[in-house]
């Protein structure tokens, strides 16, 4: 599904990313786990097509096709979404409203016909219990006001809405109440299935618990240093991330 | 805001002392017709004898014709205003012609003939095929030209007694009517533009509803018969008597192109007892050419008067149009209780200027004003909001209430704001809050990443920003100003 290859990014000049590896077949989930400031939101910002984000080497592919020769739009209407870190606030733009433009987006894409307005509606009734996602959020502009667990809720909902096929997670664990994790986790598992893939981005075992990882890797530097099964992210969980340091440290000076 | 209130003193008193210098040159003048099938076309320049032409041709009676001239004497003494913040050649007023009959044949055969960027743009809005031949000058079905319409619709105006009819016919039907309130509002006297206007405009629409009578439909220029022809020097009067109300809409959502660049309207709304007035415009003149060429210059003079207790004018505008926009819709608030309002979202792209806003002048207790303005800049443009809330001694308990939000597009445009607050009483509550913002790349990226193309994303975000003024108008005109907002920015960013 998505194929990187030796990615090298650089956001103002800076280099952040520096040599990044990773095959993620359909129907896998990954995590990405790694200190603050070590490059996983600016993958995420990569995949996406963050025009902040400058690619200098490596190549994406993503269901077989170029995915950097692709605008951003593109990108989301092939099936990638991303569940934003900090999801952003759109005054006056009813978050029912942003979503039919978006969903009948994807559908022009994929040469479906608008969905009905009680289409449209059965639709985001029915997506929103699943979340226990309050219906006056929907009405309301997007993200204004929003509390911060709303705004997590609401990315998630709007994943079930559109349907894609591949999913980044950028921290969306943070800032949920326990109920609420449970809640957004069980979200992503009843969406979760054979064809569609994870990428989740997280500092905290918990959520893993409930989302579980085939793979899990450590990214630290703009590196990807360790990669392992989902007992690695409880490794980490209990001794931290300066054992791997270490370990990097010798490869690196041998 | 140099041109503020003095207009409340009656116009008689300032103007009989006028010394009137008959202006040596206009002697040389002579004036005639251009006359050919199409239409009646004065020649160029501006003196007495215009003015009586241009009276006598519409068969006015001696009293307007002598106000005209009073205006003409005024005009003559006057400077064009140098406040505002737009900057343009200096308009040469003896090289314009004043008068031009209404056109009696269409300009076109068909709509082949029609500047295809026009057509394009007519497609986005949706404007039925009939509507567009109509709005470009080309020939229409005698089906959708019959009056039929028009005529349903004056039935059911006449039944309630309400008026609505050009400003021509009225002086006809109504003189009374017009004595008692042309200039009541706007006094030729007020600024250069509206003495201009006094003494040479062309037509307009004039309206009366009367005392307890609600107007059962939005009145719309597009329903008047005649209307066709825009003015250059167009004139509009509104009155709504004790207990009515109206709801008027101004102008059209497809760009009107015209020949002539000048425009200089003028707009007077009264309302009575209890009455309320919605005075609702979507301005789309030709703002000229990506490099700023052509365009239309608009120097318009709005104004209302709430002259009963409870009465309520609310303006409500979406200015995308001209190269040149000048142009504060006021109220003034003489009743006790009454309220002015005014929303208003003003778009500016390339070269385009625009300096708008409102005056808000309270006079009666307990008045209430709402000034909410939302301008985007786009391009080289210019885009300022000007704005004047006077508090006078006797308006006890009054308020205001001022939200000024501006946009800005790419890095080469300007946003300025001008407000001006003079409080003469005490125990008034004025509230100004302002923004300016670029619009936020990020809410664009948040937008395409959930499979929204740019050009889409921008709509939204700025149909967001304007949401508060859209909320104000008549919901269909409220969906052709969204359009219309998309393709004046269009291209615009990304
Ligand atoms: N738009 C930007 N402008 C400037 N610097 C940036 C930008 N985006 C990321 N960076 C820098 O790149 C580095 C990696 O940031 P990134 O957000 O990818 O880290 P992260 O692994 O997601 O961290 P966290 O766990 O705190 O979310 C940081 O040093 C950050 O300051
Ligand atoms: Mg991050």
């Amino acid at each position: 599904m998505l194929s990187i290859k030796n990615l090298h990014a650089n956001v103002e000049g800076k280099e952040i990313l520096k040599g990044i590896d990773l095959e993620i077949k359909p129907g896998e989930v990954h995590a990405i786990m790694g200190p603050n400031g070590s490059g996983k939101s600016t993958l995420a910002n990569v995949l996406t097509g963050n025009k902040n984000y400058e690619v200098t080497d490596g190549t994406i592919f993503f269901d077989g096709k170029n995915l950097l020769d692709m605008e951003i739009e593109t990108r989301a209407r092939e099936g990638m979404f991303l569940a934003f870190q900090y999801p952003i606030e759109i005054a006056g733009i009813s978050n029912a409203t942003f979503l039919k433009t978006a969903v009948n987006e994807m559908r022009k894409y994929r040469n479906m016909p608008e969905l009905t307005p009680k289409e449209f509606l059965d639709k985001i009734k029915e997506r929103a219990k699943i979340l226990g996602l309050d219906e006056t959020l929907i009405s309301r502009y997007v993200n204004v006001g929003f509390s911060g667990g709303e705004k997590k809720r609401n990315e998630i909902f709007q994943m079930l809405m559109l349907e894609p096929k591949f999913v980044l997670l950028d921290e969306t664990d943070s800032g949920l109440d326990i109920d609420a994790l449970r809640i957004v986790s069980e979200g992503v598992n009843i969406y979760k299935n054979a064809t569609n893939s994870f990428l989740v981005i997280t500092h905290y075992q918990r959520l893993l618990n409930y989302i579980k990882p085939d793979f899990v890797h450590v990214l630290y530097k703009g590196k990807i240093i360790k990669s392992g099964g989902k007992e690695l992210a409880l490794e980490l969980e209990e001794k931290g991330y300066d054992w791997i340091k270490e370990e990097e440290l010798q490869t690196e000076n041998k | 805001m140099n041109d503020s209130v003095e207009e409340l003193k009656p116009q008689e008193e300032l103007s009989e002392d006028m010394k009137v210098l008959d202006d040596l040159t206009s002697s040389e003048y002579k004036w005639g017709f251009v006359t050919d099938i199409e239409s009646e076309t004065a020649a160029k320049g501006l003196n007495e004898d215009v003015i009586r032409m241009i009276s006598s041709k519409k068969n006015e009676p001696e009293w307007m014709t002598e106000w005209r001239l009073k205006a003409f004497r005024y005009w003559k003494k006057m400077e064009e205003p140098k406040w505002p913040n737009v900057h343009y050649p200096k308009i040469d007023f003896q090289d314009i012609s004043y008068y031009s009959a209404p056109k009696k044949k269409p300009v076109l055969n068909s709509l082949d003939e029609v500047d295809p960027e026009l057509l394009r743009t007519f497609e986005k809005l949706g404007i039925p095929l009939e509507e567009q031949k109509l709005l470009s000058g080309v020939a229409v079905d005698a089906v959708f030209d019959s009056v039929s319409v028009a005529t349903t619709f004056k039935e059911t105006l006449n039944e309630k007694g309400i008026i609505f009819c050009s400003i021509s016919e009225a002086l006809k039907e109504h003189p009374e009517l017009i004595k008692k309130y042309l200039g009541s509002v706007v006094p030729y006297t007020d600024n250069f533009y509206a003495a201009l206007n006094a003494a040479v405009f062309s037509d307009g629409s004039f309206v009366f509803i009367p005392k307890g009578v609600r107007c059962p439909m939005e009145l719309s220029t597009y329903f008047r018969i005649n209307s066709q022809e825009t003015g250059q020097f167009e004139r509009t009067l509104i009155i709504a008597e004790d207990d009515s109300y109206v709801s008027y809409l101004e102008g059209c959502t497809a760009p009107i192109r015209d020949t002539n660049q000048l425009h200089a309207a003028v707009v007077e709304l009264i309302a009575l007892e209890n009455a309320e007035i919605k005075y609702s415009t979507v301005q789309n003149w030709y703002p000229g050419d990506k490099e700023g060429k052509g365009g239309i210059y608009n120097f318009v003079t709005k104004r209302g008067a709430c002259r009963g207790r409870h009465s309520k004018i609310s303006w409500t505008q979406v200015e995308t149009g001209s190269a040149i926009t000048w142009k504060y819709p006021s109220c003034i608030l003489q009743g006790d209780y009454s309220v002015g309002e005014f929303y208003s979202v003003a778009v500016t792209n390339n070269y385009q200027q625009a300096d708008t806003g409102t005056k808000m002048i309270h006079i009666g207790r307990n008045t209430k004003s709402t000034i909410v303005s939302k301008g985007i800049s786009a391009g080289k443009s210019n885009n300022s909001y000007r704005g004047l809330v006077r508090i006078g001694k006797n308006a006890e308990g009054a308020r205001n209430y001022t939200q000024c939000d501006s946009m800005l597009m790419g890095d080469r445009c300007g946003a300025h704001t001008f407000p001006y607050i003079e409080v003469e009483n005490e125990s008034a509550k004025v509230e100004h809050e302002a923004s300016t913002s670029k619009i936020g790349e990020d809410q664009i990226f948040y937008l395409n990443q959930r499979g929204i193309g740019t050009e889409d994303a921008v709509n939204m975000i700025v149909n967001g920003f304007c949401k508060e003024v859209f909320k104000e108008l008549p919901m269909e005109f409220a969906v052709e100003a969204q359009k219309l907002l998309a393709i004046s920015l269009e291209g615009s960013v990304g």
